[in-house]
């Protein structure tokens, strides 16, 4: 066990012409909580998507506890979708827009990966459920279907359904961007409590800085594909050390 | 005389009701022929629709020319095609069979469409989650696309059901003895046509009104989300 959970190494991503990430380094340790902050197209939702598998790279290494995530084997081949099915175990991914399935109870979108995937008995993937729908603040909605529940709760249940599969990593995209602001603090909440375990590693890309300052320990500023600054939470928003991190940080407390 | 009732000229009612029995007769063909006509359709244009989103042009390419040729040649053609040449090949079918074959021949053109339009509705988003979350492919497809797609595509099949039904008329010409055929026949024996074409038309109007309204209330059923998984 190496403590580092997360590598980047000279990672490069393109959509067709364009290339998003540059030869992107970065590492995480094991149970870090990391958020990412940039403007908008800078690549850090393209950053979780390859992580989550759900996008490929050109060039360079990802590894996941050290394991290289897209390639296997000792010649660094390109990952079979065998390999990818049993990286991706590791991971968990909490959606902007929350992608619940909408035909399925609160209860059967946390259990059908379990039972399916992990090949737990119904029964158990309910006790799991149960005991994540009470730390999610949900008990009483298991058998609701998520349009009858509010954003907020919504992405509560894909947190719910995130944990349930007992990832090592979890990658949230902008868990709060889609709610009305209202429903913001009741999300977060919930954020903060996991931030408090130990061995899950979180990374968060968030607007909301006050919240990344208090549960992160380390910030990445994103701009243009590349980590423009790192630090501590601290260090990165009361004194940064690049223009363009004040600009951004400037622009953002304008907004709100 | 026909399928043994006798018809009575003695009179425009008398008439009429004589021949109801063999009209329903007709009637209870067309009826048959628009189910399984519908359910070839539905079948093949699952599988046209799987074909053409395979990965390899060496699938795709030629189920979507076939297709393409399905939609763009007149029913009778193929229905001429299916019953004069498959039999050169050895394969002699019912003139029913054959008729029922060509309507879910060429109506599988439009359910493939149909198909296809339903499936890729369901976003990327549902199938990030799920592969997020490990499912495989095949569950994906089966417990997260499908189900929601259905509700989509439902009313969409219901009008080509109804399609159908209007176009069994052109299976008469092998002989099938479907409704309209039926309503001739009375009149080339009776020398009055109005009579019996006129009860095909009103007997037409009771069926797609009734299959419509069938379908309505199905689609009303089915909730907007998808078929719900407890
Ligand atoms: N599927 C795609 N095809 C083409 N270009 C894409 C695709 N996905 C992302 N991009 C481009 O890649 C760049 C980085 O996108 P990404 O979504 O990672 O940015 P982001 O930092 O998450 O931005 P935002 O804050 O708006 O979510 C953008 O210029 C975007 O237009
Ligand atoms: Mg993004």
């Amino acid at each position: 066990m190496t403590d580092t959970i997360i590598k980047f190494d000279k990672v490069v991503k393109r959509f067709g012409d364009v290339t998003v990430l540059n030869e992107l380094d970065f590492t995480v340790k094991r149970g870090e909580k990391v958020s990412i902050i940039g403007p908008s197209g800078s690549g850090k939702s393209t950053v979780l998507r390859i992580l989550m598998t759900l996008e490929g790279i050109e060039g360079g290494v990802v590894t996941v506890d050290g394991e290289p995530l897209w390639h296997e084997g000792p010649n660094l081949k390109p990952a079979s979708e065998a390999h990818l099915r049993k990286m991706r175990a590791q991971l968990g991914m909490v959606f902007q827009s929350f992608n619940l399935f909408p035909h399925m109870t609160v209860l059967r979108n946390i259990t059908e990966a379990p039972v399916k995937v992990l090949g737990l008995s119904r029964a158990a993937a309910k006790a799991r459920a149960d005991e994540l729908l009470d730390l999610v603040g949900l008990a009483d909605q298991a058998a609701k279907y998520p349009h009858q529940l509010s954003g907020g709760q919504q992405q509560r249940v894909g947190i719910a359904r995130a944990l349930a599969m007992r990832p090592k990593i979890l990658l949230f995209d902008e868990p709060t961007s889609a709610l009305d602001p209202e429903l913001v603090g009741e999300v977060l909440n919930v954020i903060g409590k996991l931030a408090e375990e130990h061995d899950l590693t979180m990374l968060l890309v968030t607007h909301e800085m006050r919240f990344a300052r208090e549960i992160s320990d380390r910030v990445l500023f994103f701009d243009q594909g590349r980590i423009c600054e790192e630090g501590s939470p601290e260090d990165l928003f009361t004194a940064p050390t690049q223009d363009r991190t004040r600009e951004f940080l400037g622009s953002i407390l304008k907004e709100g | 005389m026909l399928f043994g009732f006798e018809w009575d000229t003695s009179g425009p009612l008398v008439f009429a009701i004589s021949i109801l029995p063999m009209l329903l007769v007709g009637m209870w063909v067309t009826i048959q022929a628009t189910v399984l006509g519908f359910f070839m359709a539905l079948v093949l244009g699952l599988i046209w629709a799987v074909l053409k989103a395979a990965p390899s042009r060496i699938v795709s390419w030629p189920a979507k020319a076939f297709t393409e040729f399905l939609r763009d040649t007149p029913l009778i053609v193929q229905l001429f095609f299916l019953y004069y040449v498959l039999p050169e090949f050895g394969i002699i079918l019912p003139a029913f069979m054959t008729g029922a074959l060509a309507l879910g021949m060429q109506y599988s053109a439009y359910t493939s469409e149909v198909y296809r339009a339903g499936l890729e509705a369901i976003g990327r988003d549902q199938r990030e989650a799920a592969r997020a979350l490990n499912l495989t492919t095949v569950r994906t497809f089966t417990h997260v696309i499908v189900p929601q797609a259905v509700p989509r595509i439902v009313p969409a099949m219901g009008n080509y059901l109804v399609s159908i039904m209007k176009d069994v008329p052109v299976l008469s010409v092998v002989t099938v003895l479907e409704m309209l055929n039926v309503g001739r026949i009375i009149g080339d024996r009776t020398f009055n046509y109005l009579i019996p074409l006129s009860l095909v038309g009103g007997l037409y109007l009771i069926m797609t009104l009734v299959a419509s309204a069938g379908l309505r209330l199905l689609g009303s059923r089915l909730p907007k989300q998808g078929i719900p998984l407890k």
